[in-house]
């Protein structure tokens, strides 16, 4: 037991950023870190060289995860990691590029980036940590606070609707959709390995514990408390399939939600213009 | 020689005719009058010589991805007019912060706003200096002629390569829609200037490392260093600091890398200012209105120069000072209400009268305006 808990950290190890000092800016049990190991697992999982890994990343707490690890990583400006992430993916497409975001950074601010990057299906893979607020400004209201519920800025509870990150994101025409809790992690470290070898715009939603904010404001408890919430409530694709509507309600329905492998992606018909153009 | 050398162009086909000399091999934009040309033959151009363009969804998506090219290794460009321009300001400053080489081309038009979509304007060259928030240090070039901008742009991207940083072209409607014959250069005839690589082993790269003369080799991805790039205040190692004393050494060396080498960057042109008592300055579309202005005077015997600015920031005080030093006015013209002037202002002696000639009502300035201007000051 202790040596396969000892190879365990030593996969961490190798992928954690060198010379980047800890610990991180993260509150201790924030789900980032579960989505940030679920991650590197997968990449060793995969074997991908470190050098072809392209971790592009917006502003919030969940932006800050790339600096950590031993990716080339571009920490950007608030809601654009997608525009970015698009630049460099078209520069160099033999590189996997990875964006990672919060509902605020993704929805918010760069809302209109994320639908024209499931548009193009240009092969990104885009993980969504979806806390459900603003972490880093301290719990203001984003686009998936569900109605009624409280933020710094919705104190009577919210009187918006909410954004489906999925929906949005299949409607708009992205080709590999799925989402996973913070709580399933196994399931969420398959499914990043699906989206990571996914051709064409791919999103992993990942429901996420803020309980320093969403958490305290909404008296869900502490980060435990929040992750029992997500398993109590999650409900797999299958089993979805045989509920009703009212059934489903307040529930996360989790696995993978929608997969096109025959659509063809941007830089690949792009290259095709180049060789048919070309001197 | 499989393509003729003398060409009838517009001032913005010259541009991307410079870019592709200098390299150029992506292009992001949005499409804005009147700059829209430039993405036009770029989309055209650049899959025939096996580089990229991408129209994005507006123009902060254009400037977030052509940093995110630069950082990949490919020189890049983006081009728009004064709307495009004040959207892409976010993420220019990012280009500031994280020292990525990349050229921004601003076709100006009237503003504020939408303002005056197809009327020539000035009014942007502040903006080019000022235009997104912190302390930083900007450099901005402006040709005056279809002719000009070839090389001026070949300079844009070489000082971009050279400074690791943003450099704004400066066109103007006119420039960008007028036709001109243009000779296009010949392989070889022009410098063009690629970024410094690294040479350090990988474990021992300093990404913003403080060389002697500010700049920090740059590596492509995929060369084996893995960096991280962020546009919070960072250390020499690229990560986020809040020591009082590595922030005012990063925010040092973005002003510094460009303000030691003024004298490099700085590049204006100067007829019949040796015995100058009057001089027009002006850039842009312009000087040429100036320089004929300042002929038609000496040939009736008055003593006037012009000083054409090619480079318009960073502003050489010390040049203009020593070129105006017989001159006992100066005369600026500009199609805004007044910005370079102030400029000029700063860099000479009390004793000299500054005249503003500006106009801002979308048209240009004729060397007959300008003769009546000197009319009044001889
Ligand atoms: C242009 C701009 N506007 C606002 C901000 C302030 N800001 C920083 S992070 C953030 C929200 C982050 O929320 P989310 O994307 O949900 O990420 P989380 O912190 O919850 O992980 C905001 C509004 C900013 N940095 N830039
Ligand atoms: S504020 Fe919320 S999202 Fe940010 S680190 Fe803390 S728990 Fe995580």
């Amino acid at each position: 037991m202790a040596t396969v808990e000892k190879q365990k950290s030593d996969v961490m190890l190798n992928y954690l950023r060198p010379r980047k000092k800890f610990p991180s800016v993260w509150c201790p049990g924030c789900g980032n870190g579960i989505v940030m190991g679920a991650f590197i697992r997968a990449v060793d999982k995969l074997g991908y060289s470190k050098d072809d890994i392209a971790m592009v990343s917006g502003i919030g707490c969940t932006s800050r995860m790339p600096v950590y690890m031993d990716f080339n990583s571009l920490h950007t400006t608030h809601g654009r990691a997608l525009a970015f992430a698009t630049g460099v993916k078209f520069a160099q497409p033999d590189m996997k590029v990875v964006v990672i975001t919060g509902d605020g950074d993704a929805l918010a601010i760069g809302g209109n980036h994320f639908i024209h990057a499931c548009r193009r299906n240009i092969d990104i893979t885009t993980i969504l940590i979806n806390n459900y607020i603003y972490g880093m400004t301290g719990g203001q209201g984003s686009p998936t606070t569900p109605g009624g519920s409280y933020s710094t800025t919705t104190p009577y509870g919210n009187v918006e609707k909410h954004f489906e990150p999925c929906h949005l994101a299949i409607g708009a025409g992205a080709s590999f959709v799925g989402r996973a809790t913070v709580y399933h992690y196994p399931q969420l470290e398959k499914m990043i390995m699906q989206a990571l070898e996914h051709k064409g715009f791919s999103l992993v939603e990942v429901i996420s514990n803020c309980h320093t904010y969403f958490g305290r404001l909404n008296r869900q408890g502490d980060a435990t408390a929040m992750l029992r919430f997500f398993k109590e409530r999650s409900v797999t694709t299958a089993r979805a399939k045989n509920m009703t509507a009212e059934e489903l309600e307040n529930k996360y329905v989790i696995g993978n939600l929608h997969e096109d492998n025959e659509k063809t992606e941007f830089c690949d018909e792009y290259q095709k213009v180049v060789d048919a153009h070309k001197a | 020689m499989d393509r003729p050398t003398k060409r009838l162009l517009q001032g913005n086909g010259a541009c991307v005719e410079g870019a592709i000399y200098a390299g150029m091999r992506f292009y992001a934009g949005y499409p804005i009058t009147p700059s829209t040309e430039i993405a036009e033959l770029c989309a055209r151009q650049l899959p025939r010589i096996g580089g990229r363009f991408i129209q994005m969804e507006d123009e902060i998506a254009s400037m977030a991805a052509i940093v995110g090219a630069s950082v990949s290794g490919l020189k890049t460009m983006t081009a728009t007019s004064g709307p495009g321009y004040s959207l892409m300001q976010e993420n220019i400053g990012y280009a500031y912060m994280t020292e990525t080489p990349c050229v921004i081309v601003n076709v100006q038009r009237g503003g504020p706003s939408t303002g005056l979509p197809t009327k020539v304007s000035q009014s942007d060259t502040m903006q080019a200096r000022w235009g997104t928030h912190g302390d930083y240090n900007a450099i901005a070039v402006a040709p005056s002629s279809v002719g000009d901008t070839v090389p001026e742009t070949i300079r844009a991207f070489n000082l971009a390569e050279r400074f690791r940083t943003p450099v704004t072209l400066l066109l103007d409607e006119v420039i960008g829609h007028m036709r001109e014959m243009v000779t296009l250069p010949q392989p070889g005839e022009y410098e063009v200037f690629n970024r410094v690589k690294p040479t350090a082993r990988p474990e021992d790269f300093v990404p913003f490392e403080l060389t002697p003369n500010l700049v920090s080799p740059m590596p492509a991805y995929r060369e084996g260093y893995r960096y991280n790039v962020t546009g919070l205040t960072h250390d020499p190692m690229g990560f986020a600091t809040n020591r009082a004393d590595e922030i005012a050494v990063k925010l040092d060396k973005l002003t510094n890398k460009i303000d030691n080498f003024k004298e490099e960057i700085f590049k204006s042109r100067a007829e019949m200012m040796d015995d100058a008592e009057v001089a027009f300055v002006s850039y842009g579309s312009v000087s040429r209105a100036t320089l004929q202005a300042a002929s038609l005077a000496r040939q009736a015997g008055f003593k006037v120069g012009s000083i054409q600015l090619y480079t318009i920031w960073p502003f050489d005080y010390d040049t203009i000072r020593k070129l105006c030093s017989r001159c006992r006015c100066v005369i600026v013209a500009e199609l805004n209400m007044g910005q370079i002037v102030h400029e000029v202002e700063k860099a000479l002696p009390e004793n000299v009268e500054i005249q503003p000639m500006l106009r801002y009502d979308g048209e240009i300035i004729t060397p007959e305006q300008l003769l009546a201007r000197l009319e009044e000051v001889i």
